[in-house]
């Protein structure tokens, strides 16, 4: 069609309005299709989060608290869980593995989690993805330690490293447990997890480092040097919490209402998958306001195309009197206007794309090996294609309002040229 | 859509109107006063009419209604044997395409083509004009060349420069070659040589005369310039022939 042409002539003529509005379009994509897949992203990072896991058990709470301190360290448990209610559930026939998790200390800043080597067989993130170290291995003498990725990039500790824990959550001066230091044995990889922020030490460490303490202080006048603890039973009392996989997925609603009808002390088992979509639901409503954001910088994008638009008509005007002398009808000058708004957008959310992938294609191996998020650079996914389809409707909408001016314009001009 | 003014030979219709107006009147607006009120005008088929009148006199007017731009509200028009007055919006658009050529005072040519593209734009527009063009040339744009080689426009390196560098008078050539492209019936001229320098302006006239003459056009001819009158077959005073006195002198 020969109108089309002449709208793709026209839109080479005046190149650096069309090619800023293009950008404008292009970089409007970008952004609302980067934000769409940042969004899925981070939702499937956080559904990722704990993955292979059956049951969280703790002391009785609601399921979000028990979520937010067993896997993502935050906040700290209303009470424990005995030691002996951990071995009880372990036993039950359905139970396939547990893993304690003691919590309460923290080393400059980042949390310490008291677990044993189990931790490292059975911990699943991100679809069934495994723990796995980057240097060294896990630990198996009482004063050493595991530390997750960021720990180790962020406080520059090698293998062999000596560290302090500190007593609470709060790492200061005078509540460090100095006279037991640990070793660096290892350092996870990246998996964009809370893991990534743990400091790992056994179960029997954390009750070594506390023998000559009570009440969170040391005991006056008592020092039980490293050496000496070692020959102390360090059977924990009690535990913060314990993740549960079952031999079969079948009996996770039998298991969950024993331990929650548990008669020695009142407990709660949580599914994980459960809690984190309650928790996503209140920390999601934030999640809402991206996308609104970039749908609206798409349609000053496109209102930027409007303007160019609209302002080309009127120095167009000679140029459409020129077509309806040669018997372009108004039909053909509304096309031809229609032609260059379908071509703006098309061509924008092409650009966009290119954009928004060269962009994901150099980030990927950044990201990768930082967060350990995999980016996956599929095509558009449906939804996505929604979006874009819904963004070229709204350009096409735009460039009716232009094009319609034209149409009137050319039908009142005729052939006298107006400028 | 059907045509029946395929181009014949020229000579079966001398002497026949090409344009024949009868009982005319016309006002833009149906409360405006009446611009234009022709009882009688008729053009022959091949002549070379010279339209004189004072602005305000009708003539922009009258030159759209010939085209097929504007209707009149009564009375008879007829071009090339058609009724104009009865064809709807977009078959005038057609007819025009396809019969006629329409040259304007000045910026005639669409900046963003080459020269050869603003010439052969006719034939992406009508069929007819396109299979005239290919029966005198092998390709649209070998008959561009021709017309424009005629009007002495291929010297150098003008067909290469952007339209926008030539002069006035190249562009007005280069106009001319685009209205004579696929040879329609009637040419009509909207004061093409008011923008020329005053020894341009005859030889251009006479440029259109004698390719208006090799493709068998009728040309109709405005201009303010009474010096280029003697050239024309025949002269008509839009101010005589029209019966309307326009009050404001607005032009359309």
């Amino acid at each position: 069609m020969p109108i089309l042409r002449l709208a793709w002539m026209s839109l080479l003529n005046r190149r650096l309005t069309g090619g800023l509005t293009l950008v404008s379009i292009a970089l409007s994509v970008m952004l609302l299709i980067g934000v769409e897949r940042l969004r899925v992203d981070a939702r499937e990072s956080f559904a990722n989060t704990i993955s292979g896991t059956d049951l969280i058990v703790g002391a009785r709470s609601g399921g979000v608290q028990l979520l937010l301190y067993s896997v993502f360290r935050i906040g700290n448990a209303t009470n424990n869980m005995s030691w002996k209610s951990y071995l009880d559930i372990a036993s039950m026939p359905s139970v396939a593995w547990t893993i304690p998790l003691s919590l309460g200390d923290s080393h400059r800043g980042y949390r310490v989690l008291g677990t044993n080597p189990d931790y490292f067989t059975h911990y699943r993130f991100s679809r069934d993805r495994g723990l796995t170290f980057t240097q060294g291995q896990a630990f198996d003498d009482l004063f050493q330690t595991v530390l997750g990725a960021e720990v180790a990039e962020a406080l520059g500790y090698q293998l062999d490293d000596a560290i302090v824990i500190a007593h609470g959550a709060n790492d200061v001066g005078y509540a460090r447990h100095e006279d037991k230091p640990f070793q660096v044995v290892g350092i996870m990889e990246h998996t964009g997890t809370p893991v990534d922020r743990t400091v790992h030490v056994s179960l029997e460490a954390i009750e070594a480092i506390h023998i000559d303490w009570q009440s969170g202080a040391p005991i006056p006048g008592l020092s039980i040097s490293a050496e000496r603890a070692r020959k102390f039973d360090l059977t924990p009392q009690a535990i913060t919490a314990a993740l549960i996989g079952l031999k079969s997925r079948i009996a996770t609603f039998k298991v969950q209402r024993a331990v929650n009808g548990y008669t020695e002390e009142p407990l709660s088992a949580i599914l994980p998958g459960v809690a984190l979509s309650e928790l996503w639901g209140i920390i999601g409503i934030a999640e809402n306001a991206l996308p609104i954001v970039s749908a609206f910088v798409v349609l000053f994008g496109l209102l930027g195309m409007l303007i160019a638009l609209l302002t080309s008509l009127n120095e167009r005007r000679r140029e459409m009197a020129i077509l309806r002398s040669v018997g372009a009808r108004p039909s053909h000058i509304f096309t031809l206007v229609m032609g260059e708004a379908a071509a703006l957008t098309l061509a924008g959310i092409g650009l966009g794309l290119t954009l928004l992938y060269g962009l994901l294609l150099l980030a990927q191996p950044i990201v990768e090996s930082r967060y350990g998020i995999h980016i996956a650079l599929s095509g558009p996914t449906r939804h996505e294609g929604l979006l874009l389809g819904i963004v070229l409707l709204t350009g096409l909408v735009v460039g009716m309002l232009p094009s319609y001016r034209a149409y009137k314009q050319s039908l009142a001009d005729g052939l006298s040229i107006r400028v | 859509m059907k045509e029946k003014h395929e181009r014949g030979s020229h000579s079966s219709r001398a002497g026949e109107n090409v344009v024949a107006i009868r009982d005319l009147s016309f006002r833009w607006q149906p409360q405006a006063p009446i611009v234009l009120n022709i009882d009688r005008l008729g053009i022959d088929n091949g002549e070379r009419v010279f339209i004189e009148g004072p602005s305000g006199s009708g003539k922009s007017t009258l030159l759209s209604l010939l085209a097929g731009v504007s209707v009149p509200q009564k009375g008879e028009l007829r071009v090339l044997d058609r009724r104009l007055d009865q064809l709807s919006s977009v078959q005038r658009d057609y007819f025009r395409a396809h019969h006629i050529g329409y040259i304007f005072q000045m910026f005639n040519l669409i900046p963003y083509l080459t020269m050869v593209d603003n010439v052969t734009l006719p034939c992406q527009f009508s069929k007819i004009r396109r299979d005239n063009a290919l029966r005198r040339s092998n390709t649209l744009d070998a008959e561009a060349m021709r017309l424009l080689d005629h009007l002495d426009m291929t010297r150098g390196d003008m067909l290469h420069r952007p339209v926008t560098a030539l002069s006035v008078g190249q562009q007005q050539r280069v106009a001319a070659a685009r209205v004579l492209m696929g040879a329609p019936e009637l040419l009509i001229a909207d004061e093409p040589t008011s923008s020329l320098d005053a020894d341009l302006r005859e030889a251009f006239v006479r440029l259109l005369f004698q390719e208006c003459e090799q493709a068998g056009s009728t040309l109709v001819f405005v201009s303010h310039d009474a010096s280029l009158e003697k050239l024309f077959d025949r002269t008509i005073r839009l101010a005589e022939v029209n019966a309307a006195r326009p009050e404001s002198t607005q032009e359309h």
